[in-house]
């Protein structure tokens, strides 16, 4: 009888990546997807699916074009020169469609391709926190080291330019913020951007701008990056279809950046990549073209729930300042006395509701928990009452002086 | 979006939302809702609040048709005459002026295909200047006024995702 002996392998595997922690989310995945009659606050996507017309044109590109092909690395011409059209129409930033555009495998690859063009190993990127769940582990899979700045609720999570330079040292390479944010809902305010830009320009480092929320401002303008006085040469805008169109799936977006760093992000791309999927640009096209009506009536709707569920969770004792972009609100639970952790877990095993822990966002996630709003009106408001049935229970175990606070807005 | 057209859409999807919760919902103040809602009314955009009902899940049966109606029209009155006519039974639920072969659509509802088969004998094709009448009785019910009446897509999301 023959055998097969195999011993494992004693090199070890990657470092950056074997030290990377699984995220924080995983583990309230696993328990949510099993578990019935669940209503899950803890989707990053929007409730949406697709507006038809850009469903209907892909469904046609393959039925009766056959547009099965690779595309060229850069990505359909007509697709780049609609998004460059779209940002100096509505930012007034001009980008060359030929050479200062890159389609890419939504935002996520962009920030991967991005940050491995910028760095060499040891280059410092300063990240605001609670960020996004990929910024961290991005910057070290490219060699880099984050640097967190912490942001706070109490002021809607503004980035202070001078808590930025204090974190600046010789090694800084980059500044990677989003704006809206995932998880607060936070935008920076133009001011705040234009103190940041300028900081680029003293000391002398890249601006990796991710706003793919750009379309769900629901308060004031958004601001690109781009656009800002003096930042167009040493900035990336990330953007993609996912949350305007409602395209989360379709795996599409794109970078805008000078030539220099565009043409080696299309090198790291072609290498590894290739091209976008092509069905997916044809509907990009299609959703640049013609859905700017379905685009507004997906943030109306946004806007409407927002609202609702703020006001909610302010009435149920969950304070929350007020967020002007994203569909994610940012409670504080740290009147119940729980960790975010803690509060997820029995939250969703008392009640059965999903949020995200906050802490899954960095350090300052802490005390908080990610709620996002873009679900049906009637399950938002079930969820109000559950979430508020929960709070209620912790609150009677706590001393008199909290229970009065119940319910006021802050 | 103006303030008109954003309570206009929220009372457009549930014309039960109350003043209160539509200012909620916008950011408006309530007595800036109640000033516009009832500007709108006035001016006749608002016609009436109503409710959008699957009639096939209630048990008791009703019957739609769509009946087209061919008309010869008469000098100076054209065909408003007749469809001002046909618009006073109460049976009638629209009327329409149309393109095309004939002249009217009408949907009209009764309790059986018999009633709606006497209404058009005895009373639409009775009417001076009706030369015919096209029947088509409903049979299923898709969409109507923009509501989906069957169940096609659901949350397909994950139920944590970043």
């Amino acid at each position: 009888m023959s055998q097969n002996y195999s011993t494992p392998p004693q090199k070890p595997l990657n470092t950056a990546i074997s030290n990377c922690p699984p995220s924080g989310i995983r583990r309230f995945f696993d328990i949510a997807q099993t578990m019935k009659d669940v209503i899950t606050l803890g989707v990053g996507e929007p409730d949406f699916v697709t507006p038809w017309r850009i469903r209907e044109t892909a469904i046609w590109s393959l039925e009766r074009k056959g547009y099965t092909s690779y595309t060229s690395n850069s990505g359909l011409l007509k697709l780049r020169e609609r998004i460059c059209e779209h940002l100096e129409g509505r930012y007034g930033v001009k980008y060359d469609p030929v050479e200062e555009c890159l389609i890419t495998v939504g935002v996520s690859e962009g920030l991967d391709v991005a940050l491995r063009v910028i760095l060499n190993p040891g280059d410092e990127v300063i990240v605001p926190e609670p960020c996004y769940v990929s910024y961290i582990p991005c910057i070290e899979f490219a060699g880099g080291v984050p640097v967190l700045v912490k942001t706070d609720s109490e002021d809607g999570f503004r980035l202070h330019a001078d808590r930025v330079e204090a974190a600046i040292t010789p090694r800084t390479k980059a500044l990677l913020i989003g704006s809206p944010a995932n998880p607060t809902g936070a935008t920076q305010s133009r001011e705040d951007l234009q103190h940041l830009v300028n900081l680029a320009n003293k000391h002398d480092f890249y601006l990796l701008s991710d706003e793919i929320y750009d379309r769900l401002t629901y308060l004031g303008e958004h601001t690109c990056m781009g656009a800002l006085d003096g930042a167009r040469e040493r900035t990336i805008v990330l953007n993609g279809f996912s949350k305007a169109y409602a395209m989360t799936g379709w795996r599409v977006g794109y970078v805008c950046a000078p030539k220099a760093i565009t043409t080696l992000m299309t090198r790291v791309h072609q290498y590894t990549m290739l091209c976008a999927p092509h069905i997916s640009q044809v509907a990009a096209i299609e959703a640049l073209e013609n859905a700017e009506k379905d685009v507004q009536e997906m943030v109306f709707d946004y806007d409407r729930r927002r609202r609702i569920f703020v006001q909610g969770l302010n009435q149920i004792g969950l304070e929350c300042y007020e967020p002007k972009g994203a569909f994610y609100a940012f409670p504080s639970i740290r009147r119940t006395g729980l960790t975010s952790e803690e509060f997820a877990e029995q939250l969703l095993m008392e009640e059965h509701v999903a949020v995200v822990p906050g802490n899954a966002f960095g350090p300052s996630g802490e005390g908080h928990i990610r709620c996002c709003y873009a679900t049906a009106l009637p399950l938002l408001r079930e969820a109000l009452e559950r979430m508020g049935n929960f709070i209620a229970k912790r609150m009677n175990a706590l001393p008199e002086e909290n229970l009065s606070t119940i319910g006021k807005q802050p | 979006m103006t303030k008109k057209r954003a309570i206009l859409k929220i009372l457009s999807l549930d014309a039960r939302t109350t003043p209160a919760e539509i200012a909620l919902q916008t950011g408006l103040t309530v007595e800036q809702v109640e000033q516009t809602i009832k500007e709108l009314e006035t001016e006749g955009v608002i016609r009436r609040y109503k409710t959008v009902i699957d009639w096939d899940r209630l048990e008791e049966g009703r019957v739609f048709a769509f009946i087209d109606v061919s008309l010869t029209p008469a000098r100076d009155k054209g065909f408003d005459d007749i469809a001002e006519r046909i618009c006073r039974y109460p049976e009638v639920h629209s009327v329409y002026l149309v393109s095309g072969s004939q002249d009217l659509r009408c949907v009209v509802e009764g309790r059986s295909i018999r009633e709606i088969g006497d209404f058009v004998a005895q009373k639409l094709s009775q009417i001076d200047r009706v030369t015919g009448t096209n029947t088509h009785f409903l049979l299923k019910r898709y969409k109507e006024d923009g509501d989906i009446f069957v169940d096609i897509e659901t949350d397909s999301r994950l139920r944590v995702t970043p």
